[in-house]
Formats: C-alpha cells, structure tokens, sequence
C-alpha cells in the first residue's frame, strides 16, 4: 500500500515538477548525496543509481545541481559532509556509514539551515532529518516465508543467515513469523555472511548432513549462487527452489527468464537512493508536501514483473 | 666405547623430531574420531572429499607462507592478492572471445604473471625499504583489495563465457581416478614445497635467515635474494590457488579472499612452523588447513552447537589442538 502511495506521490511531484519548471525556468537548487563507497555488490548498486538519478534530476530541473560524493568509511564521510556543506548546498541526501558516527557530522549540516534527507540506516536523533526513506528488513522476511509457506507447503527448508546483525536478525525472525503454522520446517541455520564461498561451503555440509531438503532460503543473491553450485555438484534432484535476494541483476534475469530452480526474488532495491532523490528535488520543484518517513516495501519478484526490477547496465 | 654410544643418541633425537612433526597429524585423527561421533554422515566420502578439496586454496597458498614465515617474514596480503588475481584473470578471460584452451592458458598465465608480481613487489619493498613485513603487507593488503573493488564497481566480475565456463569447471569439481583435481593440485604444490625447502639450499637458507638472521647474512647467505624470492614463491602460491578457484563459482567479489590471510597464517602455525621463523613444515602446513576447514565443517554437522557459537566453539578447538600438540612434544 504505501508503496503504491508513494509511487503515485512520486509521479504526481515529477510531473509537477516538470510543468513548473517549465513555467518557471530556472530555479537554482543544489543537492549534495553522500553514500558509502562501492565496497560490496548493494553499495555498488548504490552508487550506480546515484549517479544515473543525478544526471537525470538536472536535465530534467534546469538550474538544479547534483552533487554525488561516495566515501569509504564513516570518518571521510564526516569529511565529505564538510565538502558539500561548504559548497553551499540547500539539500543534503545521506546514507549514513553508521548512526553513532555521523549523528553529529549530519545535525552540523542541518543546523545550516540544509534540508536533510536520511536514507536506510536511521540516524541516532530522527529529529535531525526531514525526510527518511529506508528499505524494508521485516517485510524481506515475511515475504519470502510467506512464498515458502504458500508454495510448498509441506516441507523442510534450510536456511542461510547473512553477518549477525540488527539486520539479518529482522530478516530471520520475520521469515519464522511467516511460516508459523505452516507444514514448512526448517531443518537448519546457519551463518554464511553474505558470501558466495561461505554459503558454498555451508550448502556442501548442509547436504551431507540431511538426505532431504525440500527448498533453500538463501536470503541474499550472492548466497544463492554459492548454493545453487553445491546443490549441483552433489547432483542432488530433491530440492525444488532457492530464494535469494535483494534483485541482484543475475538472479533477477533468472526469473524473468523462467528458471525453476529460481523462481522468485524479494527485493532490498539498491535503486532507493535514486527514492530518495527523486522525493528530495520534489520538495523544491512541486508544492506537494514531501516530508515524512517512506518506507519501500520489499517487493516479490516474479517471471511476470521481473522486468521491472531489471538494471543490465548496474553493476549489481 | 664413544663409538656405541654416539649412534644410540642421534637415533634418539631423529625420534623426538619425528614426534614433533607428526603431532598435527594427531590432532587430526583426534579431530577425525570427535567429527564421526558427533554425525556418522562426517564419514562419508563425499563429506571427507568435500573438506579436502575446500581446503585446497588455504593449503597451496599456507605452503607459500610456509617459506614467508619459516624465514621471519610475514604476509597479510595473501587474500586481498587472491581476489585481485582472480579479478583480473576472469577479466582476461572476458576479454577473449573463443572458449577453448588457448584462452583459458592465457588467462591462467595471466594470473600466475600477475601474483608473482605483487608477491615481488612485497618483497623488494620488504628488502630495499627496509620496512617491517607486517607493514608493507597490511600496505598491499588495501592496495589489492581496492583495485578488484575498482574494477568491479563494486559489484561482481563473471566469466561471461558459458561455454568457457564448462570447459573451465572441471579443474575444480573434476576428478582423477576419483581424487578430486584440487587435492592432486595441493598436494603437488606442497610436495614440490618440502622438496625446496628439505632439499635445497635455498630452503636452508630460508630456514637459517628465520632463525637468526645476523648468523646467516656473516655465513655467506644472500639475505636480500633468498628473502625477496619467499615472497615470490608466495605470490606464485597464491596464483595457483586462483586457478582452482575461478572455476568454483566462476566470479570474483569485493569479499573474495576476505581473511584467508589469517587462515593461511593459521594453518601454518597449526602445522608446526614457528611464527617466529627458523622452523618450516610444509606437510604440516597442508594438514593444519585440513584441520581448520573440518573444524567448520564438524560445527555445520554438529547438532548441538547454535548458530550463534559456532565462532566460540571453533576458536576453543583450535586452541586446544594445540594445547594437545605441545603436551605431545613435552611427553616426548
């Protein structure tokens, strides 16, 4: 639903933004983003749609400058806040390294009278930012236990967690929650980090230790690759589907492309940053009052919808 | 009379020493027997097979730190090294278009070229800067490991090539005459690393520069070559290793690599060799990167530990794997 709500809401800014623009001509806004760096595939993601948001934000906002400054850790980023903020910024979209760390760097900007746009990680004061847009860690469990509980029913599963986490623990919990009640049990958990090799290896002892596993909830795309090669290395014919995800571009391609080892995907979009920016330029560009808290659903990806969720050209 | 008495006491000694080095070998088959009491299924040959041959990247890259370490030097930037190697051979790999062996020779050749370069250039900056190993490593560590995130974006580099792929993907899930073809390839590596390292003067060299480094440069040892060429046989090391762990999963990640260092480290001290350097034992080595990835495996199989202390319970079993080999050595 608030997906949907915020969708419209979008469309409605952009469109109004645009027509206003035009009527206006130039109104001279700038924005400064500061992201982490491209450390792992999701920030990777991260920085891509940054930048591709960024350029289309100032073609379509004449007098409109982006500023995207990515950082490879909390203390540079505190760096990098200095930097926007002494380019004379009227809008800061930030996604924190941290909320201990840069709780403080980020209320120095607002205290410059700087509209301030949070993005996934809170920080430790909410009261610092006027507008949070942040991705859905229990609704990324629910959905996919809901697909478990729905399609197979009957069964045991196996379970990879990511790196312990606030995070991964909202995940895990959440996907019990959702299949209680069920005939879905889950036979085994255990962390891989996120990680291709661990997840590999895990999988391996994971099918040495139980004769029959019905489906794997791999949590995490990266993940799923490392099981989907251990599951064909034992030849093993009795697991009906992997789940992974966050829509890495592999995996969604996959379902898009009908594979049955791969039916579904849940998606933690990278792409919300572009949300943020987006929700950002409209409070400048529109009258619609875009202040709040959006909170992007996790979404399931299937065959029918995976083209919308598909981005060849993004590095994850 | 003295004549008698000498041979008895060299045999004694050569028994001590035997003693030393077998105890990984013990703590193994300690580990072997506590595995298939806690799940019969440890002691299937698939499982078995499966340790074995995970553990092959560790291995082939610990009997290159075997010599780093046996000679007083260190080397953090084993992993950082592996996934950049891996990065930029799927990129060659890429960057040809045919799936046939010429293209697979040439990345191969790619990597093994290109790791032996970083393990060189550790070495020179280890000897003609005079900086502390650790140092230097812990420099080329982040180096290596910011350039394969560069050059994937962050994201992941693939090989493209399906069919290259296919081609390629026995040389990790094949076998010979049912050994898998990454324990032949450690078991080669660590053999011709005992045989350098036991046989030649080089590998007395290396040996004698670890334990005392002012005796070996005054006793003629060329301490700049021999130290320069133990980083090189690192970095050839972990250029082998590659070439068995692209065709796994076929991709190179940020997280690639991530720690191995450590786990190289590790399995070196497990088999034997002294942090400290003076001593190397390069069949140890291979049986101490055995013994960590059963120990993951034995947590994974185990019923009774949680997901939450499988880190705990691995660490305490490693501790007390050596607790048992030093009580071995004192018993002796």
């Amino acid at each position: 639903m608030k997906a949907t709500v915020l969708k419209i809401a979008m469309a409605a800014g952009l469109m109004a933004g645009v027509a206003t623009g035009a009527i206006a001509q130039q109104k001279n806004v700038t924005i400064g983003v500061s992201i982490p760096a491209a450390t792992h595939g999701w920030t990777g993601g991260a920085v891509y749609h940054a930048q591709e948001t960024a350029k289309a934000l100032e073609k379509a906002h004449p007098g409109l400058k982006v500023i995207v400054k990515t950082s490879p850790d909390g203390a540079s980023q505190a760096n990098a806040l200095d930097d926007l903020t002494a380019q004379k910024i009227d809008a800061l979209v930030v996604l924190p390294f941290n909320s201990d760390e840069l709780t403080d760097p980020v209320r120095q900007v607002k205290n410059k009278g700087v509209l301030v746009t949070v993005i996934d990680r809170g920080l430790k004061d909410p009261s610092i930012q006027d507008i949070y847009v942040a991705g859905d860690n229990p609704g990324f469990g629910r959905i996919a236990g809901k697909y478990f509980a729905d399609t197979l029913k009957q069964g045991n599963i196996v379970v990879l967690r990511g790196i312990p986490t606030v995070l991964d623990d909202e995940r895990v919990t959440n996907f019990e929650k959702a299949i209680q009640g069920s005939g879905v049990k889950i036979l085994d958990r255990q962390y891989a980090n996120w990680n291709r090799d661990d997840a590999f290896k895990v999988m391996q002892d994971f099918l040495s230790k139980h004769p029959k596993i019905d489906a794997v909830w791999a949590a995490d795309d990266d993940m799923a690759l490392g099981v989907l090669e251990a599951i064909r290395q034992a030849k093993r014919e009795d697991i009906k589907f992997v789940v992974g995800g966050a829509g890495m571009k592999e995996m969604v391609k996959r379902v898009m492309d009908g594979d049955k080892m791969i039916p579904v995907n849940v998606t933690y979009p990278p792409a919300l940053v572009a949300t943020a920016m987006h929700v950002t330029a409209a409070n400048f560009y529109t009258n619609a009052p875009m202040r709040g808290t959006f909170v992007l659903n996790a979404q399931l990806i299937t065959k029918d919808n995976a083209k919308d969720h598909y981005f060849p050209n993004s590095p994850f | 009379m003295t004549e008698t008495v000498l041979p008895t006491r060299a045999e004694k000694r050569k028994f001590a020493i035997d003693m030393r080095a077998l105890s990984p070998f013990i703590a193994l088959i300690v580990l072997i027997i506590a595995g298939a009491l806690i799940n019969p299924d440890f002691l299937t040959a698939s499982n078995l097979l499966n340790v074995v041959t995970r553990s092959a990247f560790i291995a082939i890259i610990a009997v290159g730190a075997t010599f780093v370490i046996a000679s007083g030097g260190l080397d953090l930037s084993v992993g950082s090294m592996a996934a950049l190697t891996a990065g930029i051979m799927i990129l060659t790999l890429n960057s040809q278009g045919s799936a046939d062996m010429g293209t697979l020779a040439l990345g191969m050749l790619a990597a093994i070229a290109l790791s032996a370069a970083c393990g060189l250039a550790n070495g020179l900056i280890v000897t003609f800067g005079r900086i502390e190993p650790f140092i230097v490593t812990l420099g080329t560590m982040g180096i290596f490991r910011s350039l394969v995130i560069w050059l994937a974006a962050g994201g992941t580099i693939t090989m493209r090539n399906l069919e290259l792929r296919e081609l390629y993907r026995p040389v990790y899930f094949g076998n010979v005459f049912g050994i898998p073809v990454p324990i032949i390839a450690f078991m080669v590596v660590a053999a011709i690393g005992a045989l350098i390292l036991y046989r030649t003067s080089f590998g007395r060299h290396v040996v004698a520069l670890g334990s005392n480094e002012d005796v070996a440069r005054y006793s003629g040892v060329p301490i700049w070559r021999v130290r320069t060429l133990t980083y090189i046989i690192q970095g050839i090391c972990v250029g082998i290793a590659v070439l068995v762990y692209v065709p796994r999963l076929g991709s190179a990640t940020p997280t690639t690599g991530l720690l191995w260092e450590l786990q190289a480290i590790t399995a070196v001290v497990i088999g034997g060799t002294a942090l400290k350097g003076g001593i190397g034992r390069v069949w140890g080595t291979v049986v101490g990167a055995v013994i960590l990835e059963l120990v993951a495996n034995i947590m994974v199989l185990s019923n009774f530990v949680s997901e939450f202390l499988v880190g705990a319970v691995q660490g305490a079993i490693i501790i007390i794997a050596m607790l048992v080999q030093r009580s071995v050595h004192r018993g002796r």
